[in-house]
């Protein structure tokens, strides 16, 4: 049995948006940029693709940047922010979770003279307003806050936090990438001047994202080049790709509820078994603020890789927190900006279920990873000493 | 990223578990990553017998233990005690790079668990809950 269970990695792309992409790989291939016939008909895709996303997040169609990535929109918000507004001041915030696309482009302004601070969470990866109100000061340009978090699913309170970074004239940015194939996001109620969207959470292809720049806001380019999206993002527009996001998207959006609705019984089926038949598990994430799809539980005593690949052995695909199968050795920063002790972030899984996932799917995951962990346990020198009582790392 | 060899020595450990009285013991941890390996010898006169091993550690660290133990049993004490990380990995057909450094645990517990045997030969006690952090 083969069993997909990541989600937030990735997902698969719907084969209706498959047929929408098609003909402009071959038929309908010309630059959106060309004045001939070839060049008019893709235009008028990519109008329709853009009017479409920007439909459905209730935004202008020319507040909408297509790019080549979530990652690559981050970034452009980020830095694009905080280098255009250097006259105001040098600060910028981000939460001490952040996509790795946010976190390291925030990492690049610091080591070109910005002042970055992390706001921190509490145990259950949720920024609190105080916190953002007690580091924000008239010096910061930008606040970077992720709607939804993409390991432990955590959704934060950005319209809350949109209203101080503004009180205090600076710009709110929002990653909305593991968001967006959960949540309707609608860009005036959530105040945001930024917001990161992602085309392969939700059914569509990948190396396709945008960023909404809501009109009046100033920021800096990132891509220079041609005079593509309004001369703000320069390349050749990728139409088969956003074509196919915006069908993605719009599909995503006709059974929302009962897609969440399905996926959280799964989910819920999940954690109900996993907390029942394993033990000494810690669940990360917050019950009550979460989309419906991501679940991360640590097992103590053993690693997380080694979970990881036993799955995997059995056709089971998830992800892992843990330092071990990085390959940059530092444990999750989210699981440890929540406190997880580090030992205990080693044993870090995240499933993350979709639409396609079954129940029966969802009982071989539990009953492989009941093995699999009471395998490696076996193998565990912590887990024997736990027993025994006397040790303590 | 891994070898077939590493696969399989991963999927299957050999002498996994602990010896009960074993003539030497020892306990060792990654500083770099918090893997904790633990291993036991049986020594009669001088040769390795019996080695298991327990590993709190990823899928390399519990490769190389699992062929470590396989590679002592049956050397002298001197031999085992010159059983260097690279001489693991060799064995392994290798191991990527960032996973290098999982493989010294092994060579460590090994030393830690000869230095056990020989202070118990000497009378010495040792303490057995303590991780040297390599």
């Amino acid at each position: 049995m083969k069993v997909y269970a990541d989600c937030a990695a990735t997902t698969p792309c719907d084969k209706k948006v498959v047929e929408a992409m098609s003909p402009y790989f071959t038929e309908q291939f010309g630059n959106a940029d060309s004045q001939h016939y070839y060049g008019r008909e893709t235009a008028k895709a990519v109008a329709d693709a853009r009017e479409a996303v920007a439909d459905i997040i209730g935004c202008k169609p020319n507040e909408l940047y297509f790019t080549g990535s979530g990652t690559e929109s981050d970034n452009w918000a980020l830095k694009g922010a905080a280098l255009h507004r250097r006259d105001k001041g040098n600060h910028v915030i981000i939460s001490s979770i952040e996509h790795h696309a946010v976190l390291v482009a925030a990492e690049w302004l610091e080591n070109n003279g910005f002042e970055v601070t992390r706001l921190p969470v509490d145990g259950t990866g949720l920024v609190h307003a105080e916190d953002l109100e007690k580091a924000i000061d008239d010096r910061t340009t930008i606040v970077s806050v992720m709607y939804a978090n993409n390991e432990v699913g955590t959704i934060q309170p950005v319209r809350e936090l949109a209203e101080i970074a503004h009180r205090h004239g600076a710009l709110f940015h929002t990653d909305c990438v593991q968001a967006i194939p959960y949540m309707n996001i609608d860009v005036k109620d959530l105040g945001a001047d930024l917001i990161t969207i992602s085309g392969h959470k939700f059914y569509g292809p990948k190396g396709v994202g945008a960023l909404y720049i809501r009109n009046g806001v100033k920021i800096d380019k990132l891509v220079c080049g041609g005079g593509q999206e309004r001369a703000q993002r320069g390349g050749t527009t990728n139409t088969p790709a956003v074509v196919g996001m915006a069908r993605a998207l719009q599909l995503s959006r006709e059974d929302l509820d009962k897609n969440n609705a399905y996926i959280a019984s799964l989910r819920d089926h999940f954690e109900r078994r996993v907390e029942a038949e394993i033990p000494y598990i810690r669940q990360n994430g917050n019950k009550n603020h979460r989309v419906p799809s991501i679940s991360n539980y640590s097992f103590e005593f053993v690693e997380g890789e080694g979970i990881l690949m036993l799955l995997d052995f059995n056709g089971i695909a998830v992800s892992s927190g843990s330092a071990c199968s990085s390959g940059s050795l530092d444990p999750s920063h989210v699981l440890l900006a929540m406190g997880v002790p580090i030992e205990v972030s080693h044993g870090s899984i995240r499933f993350s279920f979709g639409k396609h996932n079954t129940i029966e799917e969802v009982d071989y995951i539990v009953d492989k990873l009941k093995e699999t962990i009471s395998r490696l346990r076996e193998m565990s020198p912590l887990f024997d000493l736990k027993k025994g009582g006397t040790y303590n790392v | 990223m891994y070898n077939q060899k590493v696969l399989e020595a991963f999927a299957h450990p050999q002498n996994v578990g602990e010896i009960e009285n074993p003539d030497g013991e020892g306990t060792v941890g990654n500083a770099t990553c918090g893997d904790i390996m633990r291993i036991t010898l049986r020594i009669e006169n001088d040769v390795i017998t019996d080695a298991k091993f327990q590993t709190f550690g990823c899928a390399a660290a519990i490769a190389t233990s699992s062929t470590a133990t396989q590679m002592v049993i049956g050397m002298t004490v001197d031999e085992a005690l010159k059983l260097t990380n690279a001489r693991v990995v060799e064995e392994l057909e290798g191991l990527p790079p960032q996973k290098i450094h999982c493989s010294v645990l092994a060579e460590e517990a090994i030393k830690k668990a000869i230095e056990d045997y020989r202070a118990k030969k000497e009378g010495k006690t040792t303490d057995k809950t303590k991780v040297d952090y390599v």
